[in-house]
């Protein structure tokens, strides 16, 4: 089976990111394909290197791009929620004049349509949100 | 060989400005208006707020994108689902909706309405016969 | 054709249950994950929603929550992630009433 998985909120506010995390594990061990996985609204911030959490937490940041190397995952976060929440790649930073990125090993900042796409593409989209 | 048209529907469960998630939905849908599905749009629960009329969000310093809906006949989408039990339990009817039309290329772009009553158990059934449901 | 339908709030704290459940049509699957889980507990006023409804429930999110699954209602499947797949395999779309 394809999927496309969905993530609408950030990590730690929400068990969404945790959720979809152990599901997209679960499903690649099954050997499953996963097209996608797309961050949309505060979901964006699953993407988001700058992240510190106290060691006896779980890095969930870490966790998602550790996952993505091991399964060459495609890890998109939405521009325009990526623009508003201020999650910065080189061109976003060079195309609107920040002095920084902040975007995590892994993920990379695309259109709205990398969404519809996996649903265009994909067997199933499961989305996880609050 | 033509790509495989799927039937998309997009869900909208929540209000208008109190969270962002009705504008960004709206969004979607929007963009997902070039991929050439086969779409729907469903309203139910507090998401009927959505397409209230009269909306001004001049004193809350949002934009207001409810004429946006006004749109989306335009964009060639014109099944646009608004459940019967969510609007009554609100104490709500059409009339306090904005009126959502489309035009009919092959009757010479007739006016139509977009929007299309369903009771819950409609609403059930149109839901059981698409391929993807989009949340947010 | 089948959908399965998941719910991750508790039926105390909002609707998605409730409009998940009587929107369900006959064959398809109701997963209760994160705080949904609630919903799932025989002595609470919720779970009469889930009658006539085919339920699982997320064993993992249950523990979490210190909820020993004596206290489920009748007829309620817990499973694990990998359960969580398999139903995602098993109907043909899924809907997350969030």
């Amino acid at each position: 089976m394809k999927l496309t998985i969905q993530v609408n909120e950030g990590p730690y506010q929400h068990q969404s990111a945790d959720s979809a995390y152990y599901f997209a594990k679960a499903a690649l061990e099954k050997g499953h394909e996963i097209y996608r996985i797309f961050f949309y609204h505060d979901g964006v911030n699953n993407g988001t290197r700058l992240t510190t959490p106290p060691q006896d937490d779980r890095n969930i940041v870490a966790r998602w791009s550790e996952l993505a190397q091991q399964h060459d995952l495609d890890m998109v976060l939405c521009v325009a929620a990526a623009q508003r929440r201020g999650i910065v790649d080189d061109g976003e930073a060079e195309r609107n004049g920040k002095d920084a990125t902040n975007i995590a090993p892994g993920f990379r900042i695309s259109g709205l349509g990398q969404l519809i796409e996996g649903g265009v593409q994909s067997d199933r989209l499961v989305v996880f949100g609050d | 060989m033509a790509e495989e048209t799927k039937k998309f529907m997009y869900i909208n469960r929540k209000a208008p400005y109190g969270t962002i998630y009705a504008w960004e939905a709206l969004e979607v849908v929007l963009i997902g208006a070039a991929f050439e599905q086969d779409v729907s749009v469903a309203f139910m629960d507090d998401g009927v707020y959505q397409l209230a009329k009269g909306q001004d969000t001049s004193g809350i310093g949002m934009k207001n994108f409810s004429p946006t809906y006004a749109a989306l006949g335009d964009f060639e989408i014109t099944k646009i689902y608004v459940e019967k039990e969510s609007l009554e339990e609100r104490g709500l009817t059409l009339d306090d909706l904005q009126h959502l039309v489309w035009e009919d290329e092959d009757e010479d772009w007739a006016e139509k309405d977009s929007i299309r009553l369903v009771s819950r158990a409609e609403l059930g059934e149109v839901l059981a016969g698409q391929d993807v449901l989009f949340n947010f | 054709m089948s959908m399965l339908h998941l719910v991750n709030k508790s039926p105390y704290e909002n609707n998605n249950l409730s409009t998940a459940s009587s929107i369900m049509q006959g064959g398809d699957e109701l997963l209760l994950i994160e705080d949904g889980v609630y919903g799932a507990v025989k002595a609470g006023k919720a779970s009469a929603m889930l009658e006539g409804c085919t339920v699982s429930v997320m064993g993992p999110d249950l523990a979490a929550r210190g909820i020993s699954e004596d206290k489920l209602a009748d007829g309620v499947n817990v499973i694990d992630y990998n359960g969580f797949v398999e139903l995602v395999e098993k109907n043909d779309k899924v809907q997350s009433w969030l």
